[in-house]
């Protein structure tokens, strides 16, 4: 068990991957991991070698960046190229493609898109430039939805008019539900995303146990967080059991973060529905901008296409994004689709799980199989 | 952007605005930390840092679990903290 070595704490990793394979023997077990952090790990520390074989990881939809359909990157440019507007994003969503390339390709046509750690970076844009019109193109989960909307908050209380967002928040539930409910895929129960939940806490999970009959075990970030929960996966399944679980308790409490959830009230609203790149229209998936809200809302303010553009014929990120194929099994995945130039977004971000495996995992595979050999 | 970075708070800035100045690796910079203002959050307190905001308070082992964590991450950390030391919220 050559990776184990390399966790924080060997022993205990050995402890929970014997007890996880007592409690695997002689069955099958399918766990997705919902969001990308995880993956991350997944790849980065080898976990799924070092798994008992009985159990198999499968990665979810969990990162923003790759669940962004192409329609709304080309509106993303459409806006970018207003004259004299600046265009304002975190650094991830810079090399997402679009049907006429990324916001890259935007700027060096001339476009003024400029990358920003935080909401309130493009406020502050915002304050500076009076003159001048300020767009923030907003992505994420319940994880960032709520800085979003604290800073429209700060925005409308200073009155700063030239400040706009293009919303593009989505929610985890329903896309939970959507792969529960799609035919093409058996699971046994998921690893449930962790800053997320600091954000909703448990609650919004009780259906999964209470109608799709699967246990949710709320994972934090490091590899022995992740044995740790599937542990607790296994434990409940050979119990009889199927409850939501929190394995992350220093971070996420039941009921969440109860004013991060206020501000997110009040500033948003359910679109009744919302393209998922790869997992198609889901309604009350996404998060849009209320009435009070009109005048930062860039959707309102601005024309854009609002065309939609299906992916390119050879990208396979949805079902990626489903779990129903690995990485490796897309027919673009490594030559023609890599980090530098990506087709999917699943190879953009550092979360997805296409950048993610060919970044660690294929190492890990190579040297998994020559350990292999040689045993 | 998903990648949640720990900080320790070092200094009040505004409270009506409430900005806190925090060291995230050795880089201070403002944070907003109204998220977790009801948690009654001071001075020398840790928190999970997500865009410039306060999302969680954790404890130092946790704070130093997660930047071993992130640091471990190689690129995406370098990435993540090249964007904190360009951020200039106030
Ligand atoms: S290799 Fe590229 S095109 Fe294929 S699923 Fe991954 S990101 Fe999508």
């Amino acid at each position: 068990m050559r990776f184990v070595d390399e966790y924080r704490d060997p022993a205990a990793a050995r402890g929970l991957l014997g007890r996880a394979a007592e409690l695997s023997k002689g069955g099958e077990y399918k766990f997705m991991e919902v969001c990308g952090g995880h993956t991350h790990t997944i790849y980065r520390h080898g976990i799924e070698h070092v798994l008992p074989d009985e159990v198999e990881l499968v990665h979810g939809p969990g990162c923003p960046v790759c669940v962004i359909p192409m329609g709304r990157i080309d509106d993303a440019i459409a806006i970018a190229e207003r004259p004299g507007l600046i265009f304002t994003t975190f650094g991830d969503m810079m090399r997402v493609p679009g049907s006429r390339g990324n916001l890259l390709d935007a700027k060096a046509r001339g476009a003024d898109v400029r990358f920003v750690y935080s909401p309130l970076d493009a406020l502050r844009l915002a304050r500076e430039n009076p003159r001048r019109e300020v767009v923030f193109f907003a992505v994420g989960f319940e994880t960032t939805a709520p800085s979003t909307a604290l800073t429209l908050l700060r925005a409308k209380a200073e009155n700063v008019t030239n400040f706009r967002v293009f919303s593009n928040h989505v929610t985890i539930v329903p896309p939970i539900k959507a792969i529960l409910e799609s035919p093409d895929l058996r699971l046994d129960g998921f690893i449930g995303p962790g800053h997320v939940s600091t954000v909703i806490g448990q609650r919004p999970y009780r259906f999964v146990p209470a109608v799709y009959h699967k246990p949710l075990v709320t994972a934090g970030f490091e590899p022995l967080d992740i044995l740790q929960a599937i542990v607790m996966l296994l434990e409940q399944l050979v119990a009889g059991r199927c409850e939501v679980e929190n394995q992350y308790t220093r971070c996420v409490r039941e009921e969440g973060n109860p004013r991060a959830l206020e501000v997110l009230a009040e500033v948003f609203e359910l679109r009744p529905h919302f393209e998922w790149r790869g997992l198609g229209f889901i309604s009350k998936s996404a998060l849009k901008l209320r009435d009070t809200f009109a005048d930062h809302d860039a959707e309102l303010f601005y024309e854009v296409p609002g065309v939609r553009v299906a992916d390119p014929k050879a990208c396979q990120c949805g079902e990626v994004l489903k779990g129903v194929i690995k990485p490796w099994e897309c027919k673009v995945f490594g030559t023609a689709c890599t980090p530098e130039t990506p087709i999917g977004t699943c190879m953009v971000s550092s979360e997805g799980a296409c950048a993610a495996y060919y970044n660690f995992g294929r190492l890990h595979r190579e040297a998994a199989k020559a350990v292999a050999l040689h045993r | 952007m998903c990648l949640g970075i720990p900080g320790q708070i070092v200094e009040m800035v505004d409270g009506d605005a409430n900005l806190a100045k925090v060291d995230v690796a050795g880089v201070r910079r403002n944070v907003n930390i109204g998220l977790v203002a009801d948690e009654g959050v001071g001075v020398g307190d840790f928190v999970l840092i997500h865009v410039g905001f306060a999302m969680a308070k954790i404890d130092e082992v946790e704070a130093r679990l997660a930047l071993e964590g992130l640091q471990r991450m190689g690129q995406a950390y370098a990435d993540e903290m090249q964007a904190v030391r360009e951020s200039g919220i106030s």
